[in-house]
């Protein structure tokens, strides 16, 4: 199936701390970084705890269920592998049981007339043919 | 450091719409600027010992010094990534070295030739598909990137429909935004929308950019460069101009702020918000003074409705009422009650990334404004908004 957005848009190769972040996409795990001392959830991943400072950490799968916090519905194409996919949104997603972390992703399958704040939604998965997947979100009625 | 330092000169090249200097260097514009600046001033460029800017600019401090003859350099500082919320930050930094001795002349430029380098608002559209992490790019965008949030207009749109969700915010609330800079612009011969009147109803039905942003909701593209100058307010006594003393300056934002441009990762009243909230505390605290104070306001646009929230974090006004707070036409100088952006800042004069803000502001405490505020004795300049650091300065007629 064809990505919501084409699959060769720039990108930047994950470091040493993201990389388990995108590895776990790939095996279609959405998992969120928490502190293995604290428990303080955070996201995007990073080598140490805000509040603790503790090195240790663990990535734990939650469920991918997740709230829109905030939208944009995206008409002018920045990009030209764009001009032809405006209008697109882009979503912020909150994760309720991942300490309320935010993710940035896109919206499938909904109408822009129907994206506002609080719609309830659930991760998906959508593989580029270079081995890398993306976390993407449906309404899951 | 409060009053000891002093803006002397401004300059600036002509501004073109994106393209329109095709002719000259970007580094020949920073120079260009810098002796306009020190020509208003009545210095030799060769007295310049300093150099400081930001937002990654090209034009690097030995590279000026060297191009403009300076005898020896002393002080070279960049802001780190921010974009355009380091832009009084680079000011400041000029201050802080005059005083502390560090420096004794120091120049603050900016500049921005697409005609040479490429459109700044288009993204990767030269970069090869798989980027390194680096200034300008930051590791953050990995999270942002391929879900098409490449665009300031986008990442600022998520903050402004947060903003419309908690507060009732509306788009048109954000036109008068654009409608006063534009008014101020038309009286400015200098601006590239001079000839362009805007209406309300224009903003309302332009064509959209990135829900809820229309197009004159964003920031424009310009070709061009300007560059203020700074000595000590002892010397300053003795140049040609009335100075324009630094009353107060302040950088930074929330610590939890990091790259949340890219990554939206802030969470608790700090979004949405201009990131600017700790700034003001220190600058108002710093001045000894509060918003009522303030004559004349030159506050950075990228985006109309992240003006509202920065508003919003200097005091002017509650959290949430930016929106009704500017609906009486508060902003339109020079009659307003809190006159905004009076040469047209970066929605109608150019988009220099915002340091021709502090040359209007520089502008107004000297009375030489063309939207000049009567008896105007302290400015605010607030640097780019939502991103970190974000930074302010008073500036204080002499």
């Amino acid at each position: 199936m064809m990505p919501y957005l084409p699959a060769d848009l720039p990108r930047i190769a994950p470091g040493r701390d993201e990389a388990p972040w995108w590895e776990a996409l790939a095996r279609h795990e959405l998992v969120v970084q928490r502190c293995a001392r604290c428990g303080t959830w955070r996201h995007p991943p990073a080598p140490l705890c805000a509040a603790c400072h503790a090195t240790a950490a663990r990535f734990e799968r939650v469920s991918g269920r997740g709230r829109v916090f905030t939208y944009t519905i995206v008409h002018h194409a920045v990009h030209p592998l764009l001009a032809d996919r405006v209008p697109y949104n882009v979503v912020v997603v909150e994760l309720p049981d991942a300490g309320g972390v935010h993710l940035i992703s896109n919206l499938i399958d909904v109408p822009a007339a129907e994206l506002r704040v609080g719609l309830e939604v659930q991760v998906g998965f959508e593989d580029l043919d270079d081995g890398v997947t993306l976390a993407r979100f449906r309404c899951p009625h | 450091m409060r009053d000891r330092v002093c803006i002397v000169g401004v300059g600036e090249t002509e501004y073109r719409r994106w393209g329109g200097i095709p002719d000259r260097s970007e580094f020949q514009l920073a120079c260009e600027a810098i002796l306009a600046a020190c020509a208003d001033a009545g210095l030799a460029p060769t007295e310049l010992d300093g150099f400081a800017s930001y937002a990654n600019d090209r034009n690097d401090a030995p590279r000026l010094a060297a191009a403009l003859g300076c005898p020896e350099l002393r002080f070279s500082g960049m802001v780190w990534d921010g974009g355009g919320g380091g832009v009084c930050a680079a000011v400041a930094h000029a201050a802080h070295a005059i005083h502390s001795g560090a420096a004794d002349c120091v120049a603050v430029v900016r500049a921005l030739c697409q005609g040479e380098y490429g459109r700044f608002g288009r993204v990767g559209g030269r970069a090869p598909a798989r980027q390194t992490p680096g200034a300008g790019i930051p590791a953050a965008f990995a999270y942002a990137l391929p879900f098409g949030l490449l665009s300031p207009a986008a990442m600022c749109a998520l903050i402004a429909r947060r903003h419309m969700h908690e507060f009732g915010t509306t788009h048109r609330q954000m036109g008068h935004v654009a409608v006063a800079a534009r008014t101020h612009a038309n009286a400015n011969p200098r601006a590239v929308m001079h000839d362009r009147p805007l209406t309300l109803e224009e903003h309302a039905t332009a064509r959209m950019i990135a829900d809820p942003f229309r197009l004159h909701d964003c920031c424009l593209e310009t070709d061009g460069a300007c560059a203020v100058v700074l000595v000590s307010a002892e010397r300053a006594r003795d140049l040609r101009r009335r100075p324009v003393h630094i009353l107060a300056a302040a950088e930074g934002g929330e610590g939890a702020w990091g790259a949340s441009l890219y990554t939206h990762a802030v969470r608790g009243p700090a979004y949405p918000s201009a990131n600017a909230a700790p700034v003001a505390r220190r600058l108002w605290a710093m001045a000894e003074c509060e918003p009522p104070d303030v004559d004349v306001v030159q506050l950075y646009e990228n985006f109309t409705g992240m003006v509202l929230m920065a508003l919003e974090d200097f005091g002017f006004c509650a959290r949430g009422e930016g929106g009704p707070f500017v609906e009486d036409g508060k902003l339109l100088g020079p009659d307003g009650t809190l006159p905004l952006n009076t040469a047209g800042g970066n929605l109608s004069e150019a988009y220099v990334h915002g340091l021709n803000l502090v040359v209007e502001g520089a502008r107004q405490m000297r009375g030489e404004s063309t939207c000049q505020i009567a008896d105007a004795e302290i400015c605010l300049v607030g640097g780019g908004p939502g991103v970190a650091p974000t930074s302010a300065l008073l500036l204080r007629r002499g």
